[in-house]
This record gives structure tokens, sequence and C-alpha cells, in this order.
């Protein structure tokens, strides 16, 4: 209680209520337009909250990311876009409601099943916060090594038939990390004696231009989308009522969220998949999912939400963003030399828990916003592609631009825009690269500072902790070779079915047909020919 | 996550091996140079020298680009991988326009730059209706006081404010 009290403490201050406002409704507002998302408006912000308080910035890149799924919901129910990455499952039961006339059912069920998972999470967070700060002392340079170790090969095994290119880029990503001093010797890296190169390559730069300069490019090289809107009528309380009725996979969508949030890597997609697959197999009518099933919505939509504020406890409590966005959110803590980690469990728990508590106003703000504005916002879903391409890349230049007025930070980040456009054309993770350079920072910092307690690999994992974290590694690479394997023999099978199938002998019949008729008519032009010219059989006779 | 590894399956074939060989190409271009881009520390463990890391990333690079480009349905180059690539240089045009963006800031000045670039680009990309393009010109006139005016970002301002009298210009050089 006392807790909660300081947490509230901190949070009683114009400039938080504020940024509570802004991140709320900014980020209902960038979700609800396709082809912005979160990660884009927290890449052009994050530079803009430098100069704010840790608290007021991460306020408002909290309130972004918490709110823009709920806004992400409103195109992907309407006009079967989402609005962001994750609503995309949202479509699948949510369109369908809009076709057969239920949008206002499908959005207001979407609303209160966000809310539901938001509110879920916080609230486990908030009553699992102290037993965190018992175990986050526990660990140390090791423990955090593994920990970074565990989260890069999660995000890149998470990306399942892309695992192979998302460890290159995820590799590439580490590389990145490591241009320019050393930090122990001050030796030169992959510097190619460029005095530029020296400083290193910020971490900014590199997200601004694979999330928010790839997207404008992607945006304006695109055609612009015509979209047809429902028009809306009614209230939209309902949901509440439906929601009411579905208490166990509410609570069942929102612990998945809660879980898979925590672990880094695997986030919302994981956590929507594995919900949705439990609603179908426990519904009563598992036919309708895909087809408008009010289930699959509460589903999707509640496991989704539930992620935000799971996904902070990697990164409050050890320091390791398990994904893009707390990735960035993880360098506003650095510009202020607010350490996430163990430490701030021990000392700061009063700011965790504001951080908390203002996640867990954001919702309410949030649930007001959309209730009372829905018929009013659905007009920005209707902001031409190519001219918001062209609004990213201005915003896009504030955020570069305002780091280090260097031009050459801006040459680079185009040039990491052009890299992202082109992932993006190929349908090729972009998240390995960012996640690379976080945590292979990480991983070089404590590798290096345990090295002095480290004689042997054993010394590296005696600890419990460490050495459940090298058995989760051994387990999460054993798994995914099982799954490898598993996917090489059913792919083995299906071309030998391919091989073998009625198909191929179709096709020989054909060809020795099309063969005998070629024949045949060879046979039928040298008879012609013999009897149109018998003289000169006589004269060869 | 902005990726999304369920629609892992849906990756387009066209450009694939392009990329891929160009990933390898650039890995094997940072092994090569490995010996001369880092160097040795005398008395440090291997994992404590400084070219540890950056020689596990470039091996990460380049076995794991290897391999994608063996598993790669289609390993050979072929003629839409070009067409590919041409869309690729399309991209190329923005760029362009941003950086032209980011050279014109300094020299006239961040509000100037924000309409008139916004207003350009509006009308390149094909909205040539009074509407739109009164639109952009208030959307640069809102970026610019929301970040500069509002949120006070580090944004310098241009040389063409040192034509104006002294309290104008710093009022223009610290809000536009």
């Amino acid at each position: 209680m006392e807790l909660l009290l300081s947490g509230l403490e901190v949070l009683a201050r114009w400039d938080v209520v504020a940024a509570l406002l802004v991140g709320s409704v900014g980020g209902v507002l960038i979700g609800a337009v396709p082809g912005v998302g979160p990660a884009v408006a927290i890449a052009i912000l994050l530079p803009a909250t430098f100069s704010l308080d840790p608290i007021v910035g991460l306020t408002v890149l909290l309130g972004i990311y918490g709110s823009s799924m709920y806004g992400g919901a409103i195109p992907a129910i309407l006009i079967n876009t989402p609005g962001t990455a994750v609503n995309a499952l949202t479509t699948y039961d949510g369109y369908p409601m809009t076709a057969r006339g239920e949008a206002r059912r499908a959005l207001s069920l979407a609303y209160s099943a966000s809310f539901f998972g938001g509110i879920f999470s916080v609230i486990c967070l908030i009553l699992f916060a102290p037993v965190l700060a018992r175990i986050a002392p526990m660990f140390g340079s090791r423990e955090i090594f593994l920990a970074a170790l565990l989260g890069i090969i999660l995000v890149v095994v998470a990306h399942r038939g892309q695992t192979l290119i998302a460890a290159a880029l995820a590799s590439f990503g580490i590389f990145l990390n490591t241009v320019g001093l050393e930090p122990v010797e001050y030796t030169r890296r992959y510097t190619f004696d460029q005095s530029w190169l020296s400083s290193g390559i910020d971490l900014i730069v590199v997200v601004l231009g694979l999330f928010a300069l790839s997207q404008a490019f992607l945006l304006m090289t695109d055609i612009d989308e015509k979209t047809r809107m429902t028009k809306l009528r009614g209230g939209l309380f309902q949901g509440f009522r439906e929601l009411a009725r579905h208490p166990r996979l509410a609570s069942v969508s929102a612990s998945c969220g809660v879980v898979m949030g925590m672990i880094p890597g695997v986030g919302e997609f994981t956590a929507q998949f594995l919900s949705y697959t439990y609603a179908q197999k426990t519904s009563k009518r598992p036919g309708d999912f895909g087809h408008g099933s009010s289930e699959g919505l509460i589903a999707s939509e509640t496991a989704n939400n539930a992620v935000p504020a799971a996904a902070m406890v990697p990164l409050l409590a050890l320091g390791i963003p398990g994904e893009a966005l707390t990735a960035m959110m993880l360098s506003v803590f650095y510009v202020h030399n607010v350490v996430p980690g163990p430490g701030l469990f021990l000392y700061q728990m009063d700011f965790v828990v504001a951080l908390y508590l203002a996640l867990l106003i954001l919702n309410v703000l949030v649930i007001v916003f959309l209730l009372v504005s829905t018929r009013q916002l659905i007009k920005v879903v209707n902001v031409p592609n190519r001219f918001l391409g062209a609004a990213i890349l201005v915003l896009s230049f504030v955020g570069v631009y305002s780091l280090r007025n260097s031009a050459t930070d801006c040459i680079l980040a185009a040039a990491f825009g052009l890299i992202g456009f082109v992932l993006k054309r190929l349908k090729l993770p972009v998240v390995p690269i960012i996640l690379g350079m976080v945590l292979g920072n990480i991983m070089e910092v404590k590798l290096r500072s345990s090295m002095n307690r480290v004689d042997t690999l054993w010394d590296l994992i005696e600890r419990p902790i460490a050495m459940v974290l090298f058995g989760m590694i051994v387990a999460v690479l054993a798994l995914h070779l099982v799954n490898v394997w598993g996917d090489w023999r059913m792919r083995a099978a299906r071309r030998k079915d391919i091989r073998e199938r009625p198909e191929r002998f179709g096709g020989w019949m054909f060809r020795r047909r099309a063969r005998l008729e070629r024949d045949r008519e060879r046979q039928m032009r040298a008879r012609t020919a013999t009897h149109a010219r018998p003289w000169s059989h006589r004269l060869g006779e | 996550m902005s990726d999304d590894p369920l629609q892992a399956s849906a990756a387009r074939t066209r450009g694939q091996p392009l990329f891929a060989l160009v990933l390898v190409a650039v890995a094997a271009g940072l092994a090569v140079s490995f010996p001369w881009q880092v160097s040795h520390a005398e008395g440090r463990v291997l994992v404590a020298q400084p070219g540890f890391w950056p020689g596990v990333s470039v091996a990460g690079m380049l076995v794991f680009g290897l391999l994608h480009w063996r598993m790669l349905p289609r390993k050979r180059l072929h003629r839409m991988d070009g067409t590919e690539a041409r869309v690729w240089a399309a991209a190329l045009e923005y760029a362009a326009w941003f950086l032209c963006y980011v050279l014109v800031v300094p020299v006239i000045g961040y509000l100037l730059a924000t309409v008139g670039f916004l207003a350009a680009l509006t009308w390149r990309l094909g909205y040539r209706s009074p509407g739109m393009l009164a639109m952009s010109v208030a959307l640069g006139i809102g970026i610019v006081v929301l970040f500069k005016a509002g949120l006070s970002v580090k944004i310098p301002g241009g040389m063409i404010y040192e034509v104006l009298p002294g309290p104008l210009r710093s009022f223009f050089i610290l809000n536009f």
C-alpha cells in the first residue's frame, strides 16, 4: 500500500498527467492509421523525450505502446486492414462481423477485451512486483549475460520459417554495435579510418532508419488504398456485457499475454496464437472462428493488450529488452542515467510502481476516449498512404537531426531506411537487427565484467540462476532443432508424395500420347508425300 | 513487434537470392578485412579481446547468410530479381528528397524548409488539389510549432534569419 501511494506521488504532476493524455490519445490515433504503427511513432518521438524527465518521457512512450493496439483494432474491424501488425488476427473475426452488419458489436467487444487484457496484466504485475524485487538482485553479470543470450536466441527462434535470416540479421545488429572505439583499450574496430565512424553507430539513427524512414519509403512507393467506411450507429457499451459472459476465455487469454510478454523475443504474436487456439479448441462453435466469432475476437484482443505491461518486466528487472519497442525505451533510461536492472527494484521501487500505475490509468483514459470519440476517429483511417509517407519523412528528420545536428547521421539513417525498405519488401524481419545491437552491447559488457570471476566455462554457469538460464538456452535450442527436424521430415514426405502422385502418371500418359501422335503424323506425312509423287518411286527404281 | 513470425511463410520470393548474395558478399568483405580492422590486446583472454564480438558477429552473418541462401527455393539470380532491384532503386529518389531537406534546413531555416519540402513532395506524389496542398502546408507549420517551439528540440536556426532585425531574429531562431 505504501508503495502504491509513493507511486501515485510520482505521477501526481501536471507534466506526467499531460504525458498520459498525449500518450493515450496519440497512441490510439497512430494505431488507427494503417501503415504507421507504434514503432515508427516511438522512433520519431524518442529524441524529443530525452529533454523530459524520465517518468514523463517514458509515460509518453508507454502510452503510445499501450494504446496503439486499441486504435489498431478500428481499421482491422472496419476495413479489414490491421492498424498495427499485432491486430492482424483481429481481422479474422472482426471484419466478418462488420460484413454481416455487426461493426458496432465488434468494435465494442474489441475495446472491452483490450481493456480487460490491459488492466489484468497491470494488476498481475503490481501483485508480482515484490516477488520480482526479491529475485532481481540475484542476477549478477553472468546471469544477465546468459539472460541476454537467451533473449537473442528466443528472438531468432521466434521467427519460425525465417530463423536463418533472423540469425544473420541479429549478427548484423551485434556487428553494428561493435563499430567504433572499443570501450576498454580504445582501439578502433571496423572504422575503415573514417573519423565519423569512431564514435560508433547510434542506436537511434538505426531505429529511425529501419522503422520510420523505411516505412515512409514503403508508403511513398506504393499506391493509395481506397477504403469504404461503415457508418456506426448506437453506443459501444454492449461489449462489456458480452465479455462478462466469457470470464474463463478472457482470463486465460490475458494470462497468455502476461506470460508471453515476459519472455524476451516472444511477444504479442505467440500470445495471440496460443489464446486463439485455446479459444477455438474450447469453444462450442469452433466452426465460427475466422467467420466472425466473438470468442476469437476476445481471445486475440485480450492477449495482445496484456503484453505491453508484461514486456516491461525483463526491461525493468534485468535491463534486457524483449522487443524493439522496449529496446527503444531502454535508451531513454540510459540518457537519464537511470540504469534498469536489479538496482532499480532495490532502490527505486516507487518509480517501477509509478510506471505500472501509469499503464493502469492509461487504459482507463483510452477506453473513455474511444467510447466517446470512435465516430470521429474513424476518419483518420482515410488519410492517403502516400501523403502519410511524406509526413513520416519530415517527422523522421526531427528524430535524427535533433540528436547531434549531424548531416552524417541523416545520411546513415537514410541508408538504414533503404535497408529496412528492402527487408520490408522481402517480408524479412527487422527486429533482430535492433535487438542484436542492444543485446550485443549488454552481452559484451556483462561477459567482460564477469571474466574476473570466471576461469572455466563451468564457473559461468555454476550459480543456480545461471544454471537455470543455461538449461533454458539448451532446452530452447534442442526444441528448435526438434522442430527443424520435424519440418524437414514433413517437407521430405511432401516431396516424396509429389513424386509418386498419380498426376505424374497422368503427365507421363500425356507425353506418351503426344509422342504417338507426333510419330503417327510423321508417318501420315511420309505416306501422303509418296502418294502425291508416284513418279519419284519409279525414278528411284 | 513489427515483424510477424506467423506471416513468415508469405515471404516474397522475388529478390530473395539477390538480397542473400549481397548479404553474404558484405559479410565476406568484412571477414577478409578483419585482420586490419581490429587489433589484438596482449594478456587478455579470448572473450575479452577487442576483436571477439566483431569476429563472432561477422562469422554469424557469413555462416547464417550462406545457410539462408542455401535453403532458398531458388538460389540462382533471375530476371525478376532485376525487376525487384528496380523497385528498391525507386526508393532512392525519396532518400534523395530527404537528404536535400536535411541540407536545406540550416540555410533557409526549419519552418520554410519544412513547409516548402512538404508542399513540394505532396505535389510530386500526385496530390495536386488545393485542399491537399493546404493540408501539407498546415501540417508543416504544425510540426515546426510542436517540435521547435513546443518541445524545444535541438534544431539550429537558419542562416536566412541573420538578415532579420535583432528581436525578431532571436524569436525566429528560438521558435522556427
